[in-house]
């Protein structure tokens, strides 16, 4: 499904990763874990082509996406969302899920000015479609308040909702349960599940340990830059370098 | 939909009535610039107010449609149904390549480079004397006619103006709610974002800024058609800022809005006839006081008042 190697960026001297490499499978969750500045949040905004690497590369359903724009990689099956949700707060919940079919319909500009008959055919197919995301997501009822008036956690729904709506083969989430309480967090994972269950890739940075053992089927431990472990949930709980990066290490 | 259709109807009728009510005469002339200063509004406004972009070189357009129609038509003898569409054919394209560029520039930088933009336009239009007659402007323009009907009167220019105007209402109206219009809302609320769901923002903003430009052309060409005489002093610096004016106190994001701020900026030298050259100081001061009190523009701003004042009434009844 997804695969990187030899990832490598650095920021003006810094090494930021270096030399990370793994693959994620198609239908699994994968969590990417690891102490404050791993590289985590980079990690994924190469992948998501917001950053260009200095050096690696990222392979999409084995097409080299390396250094391709985000708009190019929500055409192939991509999408994001962000640590600190990015709504289009001045629309309405319904018109931001409308914005996530931008690529499943084509009126241009002078077809949209003159309501030509198929636009507004597919205007009410987009329509349509973002109704049934924003229902996969439970927030229907919110569908005409404006989004910069959502709580943070209604926030996280209508993000994750909108990403669905670009139909993804995988979805990468930077920090999705981050500002969440715990029956958000419950709520959340059970959304993950379901989007595992529509055949989606899941991939998510994430520090609540829980949320991670209990829904990824594998897990990539970073720290300072470095890959230091991948496993099952019970192998890394397991890992000595992985209880050593995060505890210390006790000798 | 129904409820904006009727609400276009029923300001095309007052649009419509208009000369009636005013029984012709001197105002008309100041409605038929509220005509074409509302195409520049809503021109800016698509830029400005939905995809999030600055210009502060729009009255450049503005002018470039003005004289390439009238070097047509005066000088090559052009038909001015030719003139137009190539005046804004030629000022898209203008727009759309030096966009690419421009563009990729943000806040500030975007404001200097497009303010450089005008700035280098108006001075073309000053300079180039052979062509634009130089500071003394450019005569002889005639007047648009279809048939045997010319457009020479205010009161025929006022609805010949009004017809564009309208017409672009009604299509400015139909991009904004759609999926165009909704993209370049993203792309103003988070461009990254935006990207992120497949939007090609940084085409997406040269195409509307090209599409800003030739709105701003064909508002120029009807210009010069009308006064038959076209100088640079009308597209210098002074009047961008003048449309950027109307489109902030009209309401960002607001076709109505841009015409109540044309209206406004419009109409309101005809009350500050006295103040002469601090016009320009009362529309700084205007706009300061509209972003302080009414950030969301006249269009959003007045009906808030209306209902704290019948509120306001209501707690003094009870």
């Amino acid at each position: 499904m997804l695969e990187l190697s030899g990832i490598t960026q650095i920021f003006g001297g810094v090494t930021a990763l270096e030399d990370v490499s793994f693959s994620i499978a198609r239908g699994d969750i994968t969590g990417v874990i690891g102490p404050n500045g791993a590289g985590k949040t980079t990690l994924f905004n190469i992948i998501s082509g917001i950053y260009s690497q200095s050096a690696g590369r990222v392979i999409l359903n084995g097409d080299d996406v390396s250094g391709l724009p985000p708009e190019k990689l929500a055409r192939l099956g991509m999408v994001r969302t962000f640590q600190n949700i990015e709504l289009f707060a001045g629309m309405t919940l319904l018109e931001n899920v409308m914005v996530g079919l931008h690529t499943r319909s084509s009126s241009g500009l002078l077809a949209c000015s003159l309501r030509m008959p198929w636009s507004r055919r597919e205007e009410s197919r987009i329509r349509a479609g973002a109704m049934k995301w924003l229902d996969f997501a439970g927030i229907t009822t919110l569908a005409d308040v404006t989004a910069g008036n959502l709580s943070f956690g209604k926030g996280r729904l209508l993000e994750i909702a909108r990403a669905l709506a670009v139909e993804p083969s995988i979805i990468l989430m930077d920090e999705p349960a981050a500002g969440l309480n715990s029956h958000e967090t419950v709520e959340l994972a059970r959304l993950i599940q379901r989007i595992r269950d529509l055949g989606i890739t899941v991939a998510l940075v994430e520090h609540d340990m829980e949320l991670v053992m209990d829904i990824c089927d594998r897990i990539v431990v970073l720290d300072l830059g470095h890959k230091l472990a991948e496993g099952t949930p019970e192998e890394i709980q397991e890992n000595r370098d992985v209880i050593a990066a995060y505890l210390g290490d006790c000798d | 939909m129904h409820r904006n259709l009727i609400r276009f109807l029923a300001f095309a009728a007052l649009v419509i009535c208009a000369p009636q009510l005013f029984h012709g005469g001197y105002l008309m002339n100041v409605l038929l610039f509220v005509g074409i200063n509302t195409m520049l509004a809503i021109g800016l406004n698509l830029l400005l107010g939905y995809a999030g972009q600055i210009s502060l070189g729009h009255a450049g357009f503005f002018g470039l449609g003005a004289y390439l129609s009238g070097i047509l038509t005066a000088t090559y003898g052009w038909n001015p149904w030719f003139a137009m569409p190539a005046a804004a054919a030629a000022v898209g394209a203008v727009a759309f390549l030096t966009g690419f560029p421009i563009l990729k520039l943000k806040g500030h930088y975007l404001a200097m480079a497009t303010l450089g933009m005008g700035i280098i336009m108006y001075i073309v239009f000053n300079e180039t004397v052979d062509l634009t007659g130089g500071p003394s402007g450019l005569s002889g323009i005639p007047p648009i006619s279809i048939g045997s009907l010319t457009f020479d009167s205010d009161v025929k220019s006022y609805y010949l103006i009004w017809a564009f105007t309208l017409t672009l209402i009604l299509l400015a109206l139909n991009l904004a709610d759609s999926r165009v219009g909704r993209a370049l809302r993203a792309v103003n609320d988070s461009e990254v974002a935006a990207r992120v769901m497949g939007v090609n923002a940084g085409l997406l903003k040269v195409q509307i800024f090209a599409l800003s430009a030739v709105i701003s052309s064909v508002a120029g060409s009807l210009y010069a058609h009308t006064m038959t005489f076209v100088s640079p002093a009308s597209f210098g610096f002074n009047f961008s800022v003048e449309l950027l004016t109307m489109v902030v106190i009209g309401g960002l994001g607001s076709i109505y809005g841009s015409f109540l701020g044309a209206a406004l900026l419009t109409l309101l030298p005809e009350f500050l006839r006295g103040a002469q050259d601090y016009d320009i100081v009362i529309y700084g001061a205007l706009l300061m006081v509209m972003v302080m009190y009414m950030p969301g523009g006249l269009v959003r701003g007045l009906p808030d008042l209306y209902r704290k004042l019948l509120k306001k009434r209501g707690g003094k009844h009870a």
